[in-house]
């Protein structure tokens, strides 16, 4: 029987997952905006599994709101990322540190 | 008669009237013009001297009572209040008298002798404003105003000594005096300050009151202070209430000592001769310069309460009178001779003060500022004659080119030198009387004192008529060295475009400066001469006029305060039998006195040696070449100054600007600052790495570490 647990359990090595891309990967700007998709994605799974458990639909209406918000991030995210590669012929994450002390 | 008060108003307009003429000629001095500078300055001063007749007279005959009020606030701060007022009695009266006449003439006198110079309009500016802040010192009721106008009149000499200031001369005295008077000024200040700490009060009749309850009632106004120091209580200032009075009084004499110009601080006052002449008889001779003795005078309450002070000051000033007389036999330039005869001249008032005679000095104060007034004036007059030169050996028989100035200097000199029935007379013996009265029963410093009043009227009779003789009889030297002087009159001439060479330009007309043929002396203009006559006339007279009632009678009682036993001018008013006609005993009197004869030796050897025998003068040079060294050298007193105080001040500020500045506050402090900021911040930068990854990492610890706190405490 698959309970409350084994959704959190998902939702969270979710979140982990996209955190250790977000720190672990060096190379593409593009991983990095997946990875948030992916961890807003995490935070649905629990808001879905708690609002099914919980028998409230409150839950499912901020899922909604989450996925709106995310896409328009996502096309954000990806206009700045193509203005970016613009600019600096590159995504590489390791060479955008012009804030460096 | 009723007496009444005097009014307010007559006395602000004293006060404002020269001030209003100072701001016309200095700030809208082009718009006015020369003429109007003058005029409205001349003006302000006349308006100021004739209501200061008018109070004097007042006051003298009882319609008036003396006047003691505030007039504005300054500021309040706690218990303490500043104000300006006015204390106007007999002592205040005479001093705006003498004040606002002196000044008026040399206003006019200053037509005559600016009268090519292009500073025309701020010469007259400054002198008005010298009334101005004069006026201010002397009427003040508080020692604050007194302080401002003793400041301000050393604003005014500082900016007159250094009148023309492309002459670096002009601006190194003008810096030495303004030096030295500051080194005055420190002790004046700290006596202030200890007057306003014991007393709880900068108003002199409030001072006074406190002052004499507190005598007798074991001074309980003065705030008690036992600082502990390593479990010793100390009483400093209960237990010896003279030594606070002493303390006061000395440090206002200090005040008195670089403003009137008594040794060790009268070096400013010989090289104060850079300015123009009509500067060096206002305020170097008459007024400023005695503004010390005057205040000396105005505090008699307290230094009557200090033996200690009163030798103090009884000691300088006889160092004073003596040695700076001395100085003034060896000086070549007619205007130096004056000013040391001025040193010693102020040396006799405050010998004066010394002894408690303050009416004594006061009496010389007036007496003096009227004499010496006018041989400044008559000098002036005489360097006018010479187109400006200023050496007595290239001068000689100005008797028959110039007749006026010829017989006031004779005026004046007699006066300063003490013939009888002439004002100098009577004042300058009568401090010697009260001097030596005082010598019975005092200290050495008595003795000293005495003996140098009075081998001081030797010398002083000996130089006044060398430059006289100098001057006005022998041979006419200026014929010799026509060439070596128009020399150095070019010389001159090239540094300092200054057309402070006032020709009379009837008798040179079509000559373009220097370039004319023979110099012949010539009479200076009528506003030259008339101030000289007003000068010689009180020169004569007052003296033989005010002794009775300024020294012998009631016209000081309030105004100065002396003790019992030093009531010398009572003792002498007995031995002459009484008050009545005691000028004319006293003038009648001459021979039985000691300093007429030595006054007379004085003269008759001048006379021989400059008169009749010049070449003694020539072999005396040669026999006491090395005394008369000493005295060119000025006793060592200005390389004193200015190699030991002044370099030494100069060394020791190098000596800081290296190390301590350089060193310590620039490389520790300043550097050393900037340095551990640097190094730090290299340290920190590290953190900035700009790389996404690790700041998001950081962001997730944090995250953690805030969740695992909160955890804690909701578990908890």
């Amino acid at each position: 029987m698959i309970g409350l647990n084994h959704y959190l359990l998902l939702g969270a090595v979710l979140f982990c997952l996209s955190i250790a891309g977000i720190i672990i990967n060096r190379k593409n700007v593009i991983v990095l905006l997946m990875c948030i998709e992916l961890m807003l994605l995490a935070v649905n799974v629990n808001f879905i599994a708690f609002s099914r458990f919980n028998a409230e639909v409150s839950g499912q209406v901020f899922v909604f709101f989450i996925l709106t918000v995310a896409a328009a991030e996502a096309a954000i995210g990806l206009a700045i990322l193509v203005t970016l590669f613009r600019n600096r012929r590159t995504i590489n994450v390791a060479e955008m540190d012009s804030l460096k002390g | 008669m009723d007496s009444s008060q005097l009014s307010t108003l007559q006395l602000l307009i004293i006060a404002l009237a020269p001030l209003f003429g100072a701001v016309m000629a200095g700030f809208f001095g082009k718009q006015i013009g020369r003429s109007g500078a003058h005029a409205v300055t001349i003006l302000g001063v006349a308006v100021s001297c004739a209501l200061s007749c008018q109070v004097l007279y007042q006051l003298y005959t009882g319609q008036a009572d003396p006047f003691n009020q505030n007039i504005y606030t300054f500021y309040q701060i706690g218990n303490y209040s500043a104000h300006i007022g006015f204390m106007i009695d007999n002592l205040t009266a005479m001093m705006m008298v003498v004040v606002t006449f002196v000044s008026l003439l040399v206003h006019v006198y200053t037509i005559g002798y600016m009268e090519e110079d292009p500073g025309y309009q701020r010469f007259f500016s400054y002198i008005s404003l010298f009334t101005f802040s004069m006026l201010m010192l002397v009427m003040s009721n508080n020692f604050l105003q007194l302080f401002f106008g003793w400041e301000a009149v050393g604003l005014v000499s500082y900016l007159l000594i250094g009148f023309w200031y492309k002459r670096p001369t002009a601006i190194f005295a003008n810096l030495k005096a303004f030096l030295v008077n500051r080194v005055g000024d420190f002790g004046f200040l700290l006596g202030i300050a200890a007057i306003l700490y014991s007393y709880g009060s900068l108003d002199y009749a409030e001072v006074f009151t406190r002052l004499s309850v507190s005598a007798q009632a074991a001074f309980t106004y003065i705030p008690q202070w036992h600082p502990t120091v390593f479990g010793h209580t100390f009483n400093l200032l209960d237990a010896h209430s003279t030594t606070v009075i002493t303390f006061i009084c000395i440090c206002l004499f200090i005040g008195a000592m670089g403003k009137s110009a008594q040794v060790p601080l009268h070096v400013w006052l010989p090289d104060s001769m850079e300015g123009p002449t009509p500067i060096s008889a206002l305020i170097h001779a008459a007024t400023m310069v005695t503004a010390g003795i005057f205040m000396v005078a105005r505090m008699s309450p307290m230094f009557e309460l200090s033996e200690t002070a009163l030798q103090f000051v009884l000691f300088i000033g006889a160092t004073t009178a003596f040695f700076t007389g001395l100085m003034g036999i060896v000086q070549n330039d007619i205007k130096r001779v004056v000013a040391y005869s001025t040193l010693s001249q102020l040396g006799y008032m405050t010998v004066a003060l010394g002894v408690s005679a303050y009416s004594g000095a006061v009496f010389h104060l007036m007496t003096h500022a009227f004499f010496k007034a006018l041989l400044f004036l008559a000098a002036g007059s005489v360097i006018i004659g010479m187109h400006h030169e200023q050496d007595m050996r290239k001068m000689g028989g100005l008797k028959k080119y110039m007749p006026i100035t010829y017989w006031t200097s004779l005026i004046g000199t007699l006066a300063l030198t003490g013939f009888p029935f002439l004002s100098g007379y009577y004042s300058k013996d009568m401090i010697i009387e009260a001097t030596h009265l005082a010598t019975e029963g005092g200290s050495w410093i008595n003795q000293y004192a005495y003996w140098s009043v009075l081998l001081g009227v030797f010398i002083t009779s000996f130089y006044s008529f060398r430059l006289f003789y100098l001057t006005f009889h022998g041979e006419e030297r200026f014929r010799d060295n026509e060439h070596a002087h128009a020399e150095i009159a070019h010389n001159e001439h090239k540094q300092d475009d200054h057309a402070h060479e006032t020709h009379a330009h009837d008798e040179h007309a079509g000559d373009d400066g220097h370039h004319h043929g023979p110099h012949v002396p010539h009479e200076s203009p009528l506003v030259v001469t008339l101030p000289l006559i007003l000068l010689a006339i009180p020169s004569v007279i007052v003296g033989f006029l005010t002794i009775g009632p300024m020294l012998f009678g009631e016209f000081f009682s309030g105004a100065i305060t002396v003790n019992g036993e030093h009531q010398w001018f009572a003792k002498i008013a007995e031995e002459f039998g009484g008050v009545d006609g005691i000028a004319l005993h006293v003038g009648l009197h001459f021979y039985a006195a000691p300093a007429f004869w030595l006054a007379f030796s004085g003269f008759a050897l001048a006379t021989y040696i400059y008169l009749f025998n010049i070449d003694v003068a020539k072999k005396c040079q040669k026999i006491f070449a090395l005394p008369i060294r000493v005295l060119e050298n000025k006793y060592g007193m200005d390389d004193l100054w200015i190699k030991g105080f002044a370099g030494g001040g100069i060394a020791l500020g190098k000596t800081v600007a290296k190390y301590v500045d350089a060193k310590i506050i620039d490389g520790f402090f300043v550097d050393g600052t900037a340095m551990l900021i640097d190094r730090t911040a290299g340290l920190v930068r590290q953190i900035q790495s700009g790389r996404l990854y690790i700041y998001a990492f950081a962001m997730i610890l944090g995250l953690i570490a805030l969740l695992a706190l909160l955890i804690r405490n909701l578990a908890l």
